[in-house]
């Protein structure tokens, strides 16, 4: 088959929502298309680490200290699943760490904003958390196997970080004053960088049309947002928290919630390097890397040691 | 002679063992050389964290009044913790704080088989959920002493320093204080002394095989069951209870 | 750029009656340490009671050009699958 043959039959493949699997033909731009997706959706949990881990320590009570240590080091699993996910494309965990450490592939923005209260934790389980799973819900249905597999097992762990996030801010509403302040605070400051975790409008995105096409995305950046608001507005509701955004209305005809525009100066100042925090998060992860290098060489030398010590055997 | 202690009390010394070292183990979270390794290390410290819930839950029924397992966690100044010293030492380089978790886990499994045969049938039960957690974290930390042990020039020598730093605060986990003594004589508490001489020949035989050695004549640092800590612990605390203490009294 | 560990394959047994299936994969230095992180990393909700795990370089896979000599010629055995056979309408079960 020619290159032209083989890529009408792929898309056949695609359109009759077969999965592709690895070792599948796939068009060069589908594989790349792919490998940044998805690396960079393994580095979006890793990186997302940081601001949450930075409460660990400091968490308010030992049921809490429990349950979001086992939410930050589902988020490790869920970098890890995702990085296996693209090895199965022939690119190697490293090869992708030091992407990222080069700056050449991207982690979403809202982890450069800083934790700076306790309710913040809430806010990002709730609010992050919810959006992140919006967006992974659609991308059960990708069409590449094991992202689409890796999705669903996320999707099924990820029940219970909103969950616990949500409590957070239950608990924090039901409170004092200050607890309450608090909580509106970290709404006030996470709200608008969570809208724009969904990217730019599809009318101002580069890859959406090929992607949808190739069903590596399977619903547009615009529709996700919106299926988030629509769901987030009644939760917000229930427990007192204000959105805050002031053109934020239900509106009958379309049967959606309107709201305001998004600040995309600020989107793009974050996405490139621009976020309070994308120095630290980067420098961080690169400090960690290095400190544990001789570990990993001390694990490559023993693997090493253990083969010769069979073969002479 | 010497005071008594209660059995809440020594079920409080417990939960501070456990907690301390959750919380030391729970800052590699994020932190470690590599993922896989990452989650293991989570893993463990959420074992060691539920571990020290237990024994707080427990002391927390004992007192009778209106207390909970965070009271003892989040109310109580560096004085009052009684966690043995080797628990609240920085979590160091990867090597110390995996020596110090081989340390500790064949210490921990010894003593949770020997907490088994408790009088007091709480304490036997947490020991039985916390000794299938010990066998599996010294699996893990004994196969980390043989592969950094048997790798590198320099995963043997930070293997070696984090020997020489820690073994100072290995005396301390069988040097039985009056008022425990007495609690072993009623069956209640471990009889930690017993288990020193096994613990001895278990690490000299691992160290052996990787060639490290183990420090001679060593002073030994104590203190921890008295509440004379290093340092280190004030500023862990005041990470830990930093919430409940500036807003005092608030459900979280 | 080469990994610092070899590549594991992890299966998974969730419950006794049931095939062990693949969940993913993992990077280790030896098969035990391969099982140990497997349970850390693959059954934080006791989603197993078995593991086995296969280096990724042992795995032998056909290929996609092997597709049409290896599954066609099963492909036109219908005859093999119960539903290949009608039954009277009276005959719920069989």
């Amino acid at each position: 088959m020619d290159q032209a043959e083989e890529e009408k039959v792929f898309q056949e493949r695609v359109d009759a929502e077969e999965k592709i699997e690895p070792k599948d033909w796939m068009p060069d731009k589908y594989r790349k298309t792919l490998i940044r997706q998805i690396s960079q959706h393994a580095h979006s949990e890793v990186i997302g680490m940081q601001p949450e881990g930075n409460w660990l320590t400091r968490a308010p009570t030992l049921h809490r200290k429990a349950v979001l240590l086992a939410k930050v080091q589902d988020e490790g699993g869920h970098g890890l699943y995702l990085y296996s996910a693209a090895e199965t494309m022939g690119v190697s965990r490293e090869e992708m760490i030091d992407d990222l450490h080069e700056e050449r592939a991207k982690y979403a923005s809202i982890f450069n904003y800083p934790t700076l209260t306790w309710s913040d934790i809430g806010a990002i389980g709730w609010l992050v958390d919810s959006a992140a799973i919006v967006n992974q819900i659609s991308l059960q249905r990708t069409s590449y196997g094991p992202y689409a597999r890796a999705m669903v097992r996320i999707c099924k762990e990820e029940s219970f970080h909103q969950r616990q996030g949500y409590n957070i801010m239950m608990t924090l509403m039901r409170g004092s004053d200050e607890q309450k302040a608090m909580a509106q605070d970290s709404v006030d400051r996470f709200w608008w960088p969570v809208l724009m975790m969904f990217g730019p409008h599809d009318s101002d995105s580069v890859h959406s049309a090929q992607n949808m096409k190739w069903k590596i995305k399977r619903q547009s950046n615009d529709d996700l947002r919106q299926k988030f608001i629509d769901q987030t507005v009644e939760q917000a509701n229930a427990i007192g928290i204000t959105l805050p955004d002031p053109d934020l209305k239900w509106n009958e005809e379309r049967g959606h919630y309107d709201f305001g525009e998004i600040d995309w100066e600020e989107f793009r100042r974050s996405m490139s390097g621009g976020g309070p925090c994308s120095r630290l998060r980067l420098a961080h992860h690169r400090q960690v890397h290095e400190e544990g290098e001789w570990v990993r060489e001390a694990m490559r030398v023993y693997e090493n040691k253990k083969r010769s010590n069979q073969e002479a055997a | 002679m010497g005071t008594e202690i209660s059995v809440k009390e020594y079920v409080v010394r417990l939960g501070d063992d456990a907690l301390i070292l959750g919380h030391r183990l729970s800052e590699w979270c994020r932190n470690a050389p590599f993922l896989e390794e990452d989650l293991a290390l989570s893993n463990v410290a959420l074992d060691f964290i539920g571990r020290a819930r237990m024994f707080y839950t427990y002391a927390a029924e004992l007192s009778g009044e209106e207390v909970t397992e965070d009271t003892f966690a989040y109310q109580r100044d560096c004085r009052d913790f009684k966690n043995h010293l080797i628990h609240e030492l920085p979590r160091g380089d990867f090597a110390f704080t995996m020596v110090r978790q081989y340390f500790v886990d064949v210490y921990s499994l010894a003593f949770m088989t020997s907490l088994l045969e408790s009088s007091d049938s709480r304490l036997a039960a947490i020991a039985g959920k916390a000794i299938k957690e010990s066998e599996y974290h010294l699996r893990r930390s004994e196969e980390w002493m043989m592969r950094l042990g048997e790798s590198t020039q320099e995963s043997h020598r930070r293997l070696q320093s984090a020997v020489d730093e820690l073994w100072r605060f290995t005396g301390e986990l069988f040097d039985q204080d009056s008022p425990e003594r007495e609690l072993v004589a009623n069956g209640v508490a471990v009889d930690t002394r017993a288990l020193e001489a096994d613990w001895n020949r278990t690490i000299t035989a691992t160290m052996s095989k990787i060639s490290i050695e183990i420090p001679k004549d060593e002073l030994q640092v104590t203190g921890g069951r008295e509440g004379k800590h290093t340092e280190f612990l004030g500023f862990l605390l005041s990470e830990l209870q930093f919430l409940q203490r500036a807003y005092p009294g608030l459900e979280w | 750029m080469t990994s610092h560990t070899q590549l594991y394959e992890i299966f998974i047994r969730s419950q006794r009656g049931l095939d062990h299936k693949h969940v993913g994969s993992l990077h280790a230095d030896d098969a035990e340490q391969a099982l140990q992180y497997a349970r850390d990393v693959y059954t934080r909700r006791s989603e197993g009671v078995s593991i086995w795990a296969v280096k990724s370089s042992d795995i032998a896979a056909s290929q996609e050009s092997d597709c049409g000599s290896f599954y066609d010629p099963l492909d036109d055995k219908p005859y093999r699958h119960a539903s290949h056979y009608d039954l009277p309408d009276e005959v719920k079960s069989l």
